[in-house]
């Protein structure tokens, strides 16, 4: 499985607060959840993630909450992808769970947004900057729940 | 032999496991609050769930938002309740009983040994006496609540020897700063925490809570102390990833900006215009003694004010009864009704441009509790209690040295 697109760089310890504030919790719609997506970072922030596919970060990202709206407002925003240097354990779980792709590259280059970022989620290697990065490839068992379109496509199977 | 958390999660998978492991797991409890009621009922319906197949294990708090500050929150109490009712889910902790962590421990909902899920990170707290808590998003809640299991990952275990007793004016919050000083933010990310040592038989079950509340902020995904049960019980050759060694007797109360732990003194006092005690990390009854115990006869520092959130209505209850209610009121503070309160930032207490906040809570991202502009210091009761006298960050051994 291979995604590609351009890439919004964000840093290290963005974590849950930054990413989905909670008092936007109880929208259902990640469409609408979109509009508050990287809010935490300033009001700016949603217009910035827009036309980027691809969400790169450094270590720890997501950390905090469990609130899963961090990562279904990225979906609702047209983000395919979310590499970072490392995951909190709920984002990560999150994102497997909702269908969307989470790479972990230790050795992640800094990288300029707007940089178009490929990854084969399978095969386990990143492409950015013109460098190859072999990174862990998703196990079976999560990459077929990202394949399904998420945990809760199984409940309707 | 084995961990704590592969003895407990072996149980929940029916197979032995090591860390490591894959393994699908049915959990005795799994919970929801109400800042996520509404995406729960979303997804079941979504799936089409019309059955619960164990109505007896789920519960759901109102504590986050509760009372409800908007129209949006009040309907999803409302639809919350409706939903909970027609699928036979009795446990329903109602606005004002207070935070899921502190009713599951003062209940005794969750026993040593014991699964438990619930959809908020500070699950980790019910560690507090032997159960494996751990958070769930609200998809993989949806999932637990329609079928009963989940598949998870069995987590390599830190072990965290405590030795030495705290001195007087530093608490279980300042353990909890110092060890985010020593292994930062995603230390224990996957991993699990178990406590031991000779310090911890002397720790309360509140201190034990605290503990463990604020393990997820090092990442972890569980934190475990060994319960006085028969079982789980620590097992001389378990292998942990790792130690650290932290001699209590050596620590000061501490406090934390984001990305910045350090003691007080580092600081520099800097003014602050909102004290807030309170949370799942530090709004149990020997939090609240603490706070009074440093208020009792003096005043809150003119423009400062002071909420109190206790943990649950049997923390508001023992307060009352006490006196520390009174004392707490007499000082200037404003009490709230109890639940997670001003530290989610969603209903009452919120912080404007330009303002400094002292936290009993454990989350101090920059616009957690209201405005981006403003700083969120967490420190301890006494800390919190000792800075709203002086109107600014305290060391709250100034103030217990010299009586009002």
């Amino acid at each position: 499985m291979r995604v590609s697109g351009s890439a919004l760089v964000l840093g290290d310890d963005i974590n849950a607060d930054l990413l989905y504030p909670a008092r936007y919790m109880g929208i259902t719609q990640p469409e609408r959840q979109a509009a508050h997506a990287l809010s935490g970072l300033g009001p700016e922030w949603p217009a910035r993630l827009a036309g980027h596919a691809v969400l790169v970060a450094g270590e720890n990202l997501g950390g905090g909450s469990a609130r899963e709206e961090a990562v279904t407002a990225l979906l609702g925003a047209g983000v395919r992808l979310v590499v970072a240097r490392g995951f909190s354990r709920l984002f990560f779980r999150n994102c497997i769970n909702n269908g969307l792709p989470a790479l972990a590259c230790a050795g992640l280059p800094a990288l300029d947004s707007g940089t178009p970022v490929t990854a084969d989620l399978a095969e386990g290697w990143i492409e950015a900057g013109g460098a190859r990065l072999a990174v862990p490839a998703l196990p079976p068992e999560l990459l077929g729940i990202i394949q399904g379109g998420g945990l809760l496509a199984r409940l309707r199977a | 032999m084995t961990t704590l958390s592969e003895q407990i999660l072996s149980r929940a998978a029916g197979r032995p496991l090591r860390a490591g492991d894959m393994a699908e797991v049915t959990p005795d409890h799994c919970f929801v609050p109400d800042d996520t009621i509404a995406l729960l009922m979303h997804h079941l319906e979504r799936a089409g769930v019309t059955r619960l197949p164990h109505p007896e294990r789920l519960g759901v708090f109102y504590d986050h938002f509760a009372p409800a500050e908007t129209v949006e929150h009040a309907t999803a109490h409302a639809e919350g309740r409706r939903f909970l009712k027609r699928h036979g889910v009795s446990r329903l902790f109602e606005v004002g009983e207070g935070i899921s962590h502190q009713i599951c421990v003062e209940q005794g909902l969750v026993r040593p040994g014991e699964l438990a899920f619930n959809a908020d990170s500070h699950t980790t707290t019910l560690g507090a006496i032997g159960c494996f808590g751990t958070g769930l998003g609200a998809t993989e809640t949806a999932y637990v609540w329609a079928t009963g299991r989940i598949w998870l990952r069995v987590p390599t275990t830190i072990r965290v020897v405590l030795e030495g007793a705290l001195a007087p004016g530093v608490a279980a919050k300042d353990i909890c700063l110092a060890l985010l000083r020593l292994v930062g933010p995603a230390g224990a990310t996957y991993r699990a925490l178990e406590f031991q040592g000779g310090a911890v038989a002397a720790l309360s079950v509140a201190q034990r809570m605290t503990l463990c509340n604020m393990a997820v902020e090092l990442g972890a995904k569980a934190a475990l102390v060994p319960p006085d049960s028969a079982w789980p019980r620590v097992s001389p050759d378990a292998v942990y990833e790792r130690e650290i060694v932290l001699d209590l007797s050596a620590l000061e109360p501490m406090a934390a900006l984001p990305g910045r732990v350090a003691p007080i003194a580092d600081f520099g006092a800097p003014e602050i215009h909102q004290a807030f005690l309170g949370t799942c990390t530090n709004g149990r009854i020997e939090d609240l003694r603490e706070a009074a115990a440093i208020l009792a006869g003096r005043r809150l520092a003119p423009g400062v004010r002071m909420l109190v959130t206790p943990a649950s209505r049997a923390v508001q209850s023992a307060a009352l009864r006490e006196g520390v209610l009174a004392t707490l009121l007499e000082a200037g503070c404003v009490l709230t009704p109890p639940g997670c309160g001003a530290c989610a930032g969603l209903h009452m207490g919120l912080l404007g441009d330009g303002e400094r906040c002292v936290s009993s809570g454990s989350r101090n991202a920059p616009g957690r509790m209201g405005s981006r502009a403003a700083d969120i210091l967490l420190a301890s009761p006494a800390t919190v209690a000792a800075s709203a006298v002086a109107g600014r960050l305290t060391d709250p051994r100034l103030l217990m040295e010299s009586p009002a």
